[in-house]
């Protein structure tokens, strides 16, 4: 979808009040009640600070490490993509940015993330809200379910301008028809009437789009917005989240077990495998010099076009490892073709590769490794 | 839509005239009739006044005939005599009796579901702390105790005991408390449990959990977003409901003497009044079918998947 | 918030031994402990009602008036004269009395819900499977019972039958059989239909068929077995209903005939000795109290035990 000249920025209005009364009970909440009334206003180095995140699933068979002692960075209008497999903990990290991890069964046990400069695992759940909808909008894999089927998506995209923005009815629901239009859902006007049902899994995606950037975030979370779709509406979302981004400056964190996504949309790639993070570059980086024998064997388990027919797909041989109780040891050595006897012993850490702001965790690329 | 209505109210002309085909047939299969035990004391009436009574109300004809007779009448809204009750006709006796049932179902109704929503709602929403122990345990005694059983203890311990209310009767507010209690134990029980699991149902969904990523505070998602849609399959299970209100009143009617209709069923079956039980039939499987309809319009107005589509 | 959001589940944990799903059922039941605390009522009900006669030294009929003058004439309350529970007003233990109710009450069960089967599911299935034509006249069949109203329907065939032969067959009962039964079948009916309509159009269903399956083979080892799970909850719940209508029609006096003890029965003999010798109703009530609710917690947990939507998950 291209941008015409007519668009105009949906620029958010300025807003001074608390939405709803909200109680500010921490220190957190208020330094972030504060901060809301200069919208625009960048008021950290970083956008997004993750430093040690862990988050836990307390099930009966025991205690699950879905996300343990993950750290990034995000820049303001960065694209950062999250790759994995399916189970290896980047959903879990995404819902952990919002707090929105289920509880029961799961938890965030420990780190810090700092959105903004302000510490989000430190506000009450009612600042959060602050935060969700407004700062943060989330886009989430199922387009099917994840609409509420007994209401407009006219409603559903003006209720957080209502809330957030403090907007009239009249002025929510002008807004809600603009970034209808701004999806590219045609008579958007009429449209608005409809419910989820009466559209198509596309379009009910670009719906979940408009609902996310309805008050214009400083981030997007994306969880696999695509992998419910079909391949030729699949581009279409993406492109659309790509323009949508750029115009407003929103930074994204796409998350996707596909890598040609990520070559496509990010500027940076978290390759995460069993709740950590393995490997972190730029994006030409990863795929031109990967550093690790995961993002390899994601690289070649791709189909290329310009294989032998009749060839067999490549993969990774064996299974995703048991999250409960993880070994201090390499989570990746069963499946790895270059593992050595200290691949079993001691888990490797986050270090540099050559490229600047390249880390992998592999004992063997690192420098002095037996991998070259 | 309209079609549908029209198709449904058309299927019911032929199912009702089977319906009281059996009832007819029933009535006279069984031995006996009207006049067997109607003398002084109940004595058998002298062979020769059963007999003309018999002739005088048409009773001799073959059976089929007395059915296309009666349908006849009844298509113009006229019920016949009643047989037990002298110099009365039916149209009479369910006019006196109507309003009195009629308001007692409508009470009932209206107390299960008022009680009965908000119940299964607090319950699912605080589940497995106390509100939801206290909401299921009400449940489970609506469902295990029989709605007579509930009217006996009622009566015992809020009548004879406490005296705050009367025995039975129905002239004024203080009687309809008791009864109305008594027929919607079971009927809020259901409600309360069908609506908890419908609410539990829907906090699992992925809408809810779009509706938390937007910042909105629980009392606008319970009400907004997950009340109106665990409240849809709800609506399915009012049709019985209405149902067993409907014949549960036979038992209420009989155990507080409340002078409605229902009442009227059980005496008239052992007295063999062929007037008033086909009149009663008809109107209680009417009533309980048009209610069912109502209750699928409904069903098919409020899910917006359904009424446009 | 305390709820649970989103279709994320627990990620992947330890990988699961193969089980059955009648074993993963079995599983899940157990770990309910209302579905266990109604199977164990369950099974008591069961002893009780098979065995009640022999638990007691006192007949259920049998009228004791010795005792009875020596307590003022008045019912003997519990715990006096050997009297576990008491007398009623014409000197009959109470105990042994509400043990021939239990047997009543599991008998109706068990017949009624065999009736149900016999007749629900063969009607069912051939109606769901063969669809088109036969389905629509066995439905407009079922449409009839249906639309009347259940007990107004049982009461007009319990009392204008009472009198015939047929009616005082097992001292009443089996007319209550009967009546209950037959309408009773219906809700079962239409239930097998649903199962089949839905599971018919599956493509496991088409699989087999491509392969060249026999009809019959496809009902009976694909169709059925997959069905039967919600006709299993469907029984256990299915099973309140009749106690409790059989209660309820020995209530209004028209049920079992006396001096068989309904619990029903027991309840209106009871009643007007409630002021002063409560337990003639009590227990009853108790008895009833804990018969639905055995079942209904038995069938509840079936049902979720069964549910397959939650097949694996914790």
């Amino acid at each position: 979808m291209t941008l015409t000249d007519d668009d105009r920025r949906t620029a958010a209005p300025e807003v001074t009040e608390l939405p709803d009364e909200v109680e500010v009970a921490t220190e957190e909440g208020r330094r972030l009640a504060e901060q809301l009334s200069d919208a625009h206003t960048r008021h950290a180095r970083k956008l997004l600070e993750v430093r040690n995140l862990t988050t836990h699933f307390f099930t009966r068979d025991g205690v699950v490490h879905a996300v343990d002692d993950v750290s990034f960075e995000l820049d303001y209008g960065e694209t950062l993509g999250l790759v994995g497999e399916s189970g290896c903990g980047k959903s879990v990290t995404a819902l952990s940015l919002t707090r929105l991890v289920p509880n029961p069964p799961g938890r965030i046990v420990g780190g810090e993330v700092i959105f903004d400069g302000i510490n989000v695992l430190k506000l009450s759940e009612e600042e959060m809200r602050l935060l969700r909808g407004k700062k943060i909008g989330f886009i989430f894999q199922d387009p099917m379910t994840s609409l509420n089927p007994t209401l407009t998506i006219g409603f559903q995209i003006a209720e957080s301008a209502k809330l957030h923005l403090g907007l009239s009815r009249k002025a929510a629901d002008d807004r809600a028809a603009e970034l209808l239009n701004k999806v590219g859902i045609p008579r958007a006007r009429d449209r608005m009437h409809d419910y989820p049902h009466q559209f198509s899994g596309g379009m009910r995606q670009r719906v979940m789009v408009a609902i996310a950037l309805a008050c214009d975030p400083m981030l997007l979370l994306a969880d696999e917005p695509t992998t419910a779709l079909d391949v030729t509406i699949q581009a279409q979302i993406l492109d659309l989240i790509r323009s949508l981004s750029e115009e407003f400056g929103t930074a994204v964190i796409l998350i996707t077990h596909d890598l040609g996504i990520a070559a496509g949309m990010c500027n940076r790639v978290n390759v995460m495998y069993a709740g950590r993070i393995v490997e972190t570059a730029g994006v030409d980086d990863i795929f031109e010099r990967p550093r690790m024998p995961y993002t390899w064997g994601l690289m070649d388990s791709l189909p290329r076009l310009d294989e032998e027919r009749g060839a067999r797909l490549r993969t990774i041989e064996g299974l995703p490892p048991d999250l409960i109780d993880p070994a201090d040891a390499c989570r990746f050595a069963p499946r790895c073709s270059y593992a050595r006897e200290v691949c079993t012993e001691h888990e490797p850490e986050l270090t540099a590769r050559d490229e600047p702001r390249h880390f992998a965790r592999c004992w063997g690329t690192e420098p002095g490794g037996w991998i070259k | 839509m309209a079609a549908y209505i029209v198709r449904r109210l058309l299927w019911m002309i032929p199912v009702l005239l089977v319906v009281t085909m059996i009832t007819f047939a029933l009535m006279h299969a069984a031995p006996g009739g009207p006049f067997d035990s109607s003398g002084p004391g109940g004595r058998r009436l002298p062979e020769v006044i059963v007999r003309n009574l018999e002739r005088q109300y048409g009773l001799n004809d073959p059976v089929p005939v007395q059915y296309v007779r009666w349908v006849g009448n009844m298509l113009v809204g006229d019920f016949g005599p009643s047989y037990s009750y002298r110099n009365r006709t039916v149209n009479d006796i369910l006019f006196q009796g109507l309003p009195a049932s009629v308001q007692l179902g409508s009470m009932a109704f209206l107390l299960s579901v008022v009680v009965g929503v908000p119940l299964g709602v607090i319950a699912a929403l605080r589940q497995n702390k106390l509100p939801d122990y206290v909401a299921t345990t009400i449940s489970v005694i609506g469902v295990a105790t029989p709605s007579f059983i509930i009217s006996v203890f009622l009566q015992l311990i809020f009548a004879v005991n406490l005296g705050w209310f009367p025995t039975g009767g129905w002239r004024g507010p203080e009687y309809w408390v008791l009864p109305t209690i008594a027929l919607s134990g079971f009927a809020i029980a259901s409600i309360a449990r069908y609506t908890r699991a419908s609410m539990l149902e829907v906090t699992r969904r992925d809408y809810v959990r779009t509706a938390q990523s937007k910042g909105l505070r629980e009392r606008t998602i319970v009400v907004i977003h997950m009340i109106r849609n665990a409240l849809i399959p709800v609506i399915t299970i009012l049709g019985p409901i209405f149902a067993f209100l409907v014949t549960g009143s036979l038992i209420i009617e009989t155990i507080f003497t409340i002078p409605g209709i229902g009442a009227f069923y059980i005496t008239s079956i052992g007295t063999r009044d062929y007037g008033l039980i086909m009149a009663l039939t008809v109107l209680f499987a009417v009533t309980i079918a048009v209610m069912n309809l109502i209750v699928d319009i409904a069903y098919a107005f409020i899910d917006p998947r359904i009424r446009y589509s | 918030m305390a709820t649970q959001t989103g279709a994320l589940e627990a990620p992947a944990t330890r990988s699961q031994k193969p089980t059955s799903l009648w074993r993963d059922a079995l599983g899940r039941l157990v770990r309910n402990r209302l579905a266990v605390v109604g199977a164990i009522l369950v099974v008591l009900l069961i002893i009780v009602g098979v065995f009640g006669p022999y638990l007691t030294p006192y007949n259920y009929a049998y009228q004791d008036y010795a005792i009875l003058v020596a307590n003022n004439n008045q019912p003997v309350p519990p715990f006096t004269a050997g009297r576990f529970l008491g007398t009623d007003e014409l000197g009959r233990d109470l105990l042994s009395r509400l043990l021939d109710g239990a047997r009543i009450s599991l008998s109706v069960a068990v017949v009624v819900q065999f009736v149900v089967l016999f007749i629900g599911v063969p009607v069912g299935a051939v109606a769901g499977w063969f669809g088109g034509r036969i389905d629509s006249y066995l439905m407009r069949f079922t449409d009839v019972i249906y639309a009347f109203p259940d007990l107004l329907l049982i009461i007009l065939m319990t009392v204008t039958l009472r009198d015939t032969p047929f009616g005082s067959a097992l001292d009443g009962l089996l007319l209550v059989y009967v009546a209950i039964g037959l309408v009773a079948w219906v809700t079962m009916a239409r239930l097998v239909r649903g199962q089949l309509l839905s599971l018919k159009e599956t493509e496991y269903v088409e699989a087999a068929r491509a392969i060249g399956v026999s009809d019959r083979r496809i009902v009976t080892r694909h169709l059925l077995p997959n069905a039967i799970g919600p006709v299993i909850v469907a029984v256990t719940l299915g099973i309140p209903g009749a106690i409790l209508t059989e209660a309820t029609l020995s209530f209004i006096g028209i049920g079992v005939n006396a001096p068989r003890a309904s619990w029903g029965k027991l309840i209106f003999d009871g009643k007007s000795w409630m002021g002063t010798q409560p337990h003639l109703v009590i227990f009853p009530a108790i008895a009833i109290a804990l018969t639905l609710l055995s079942f209904t917690w038995l069938g509840d947990g079936l049902r979720d035990a069964l549910d397959p939507k939650l097949k694996g998950k914790q």
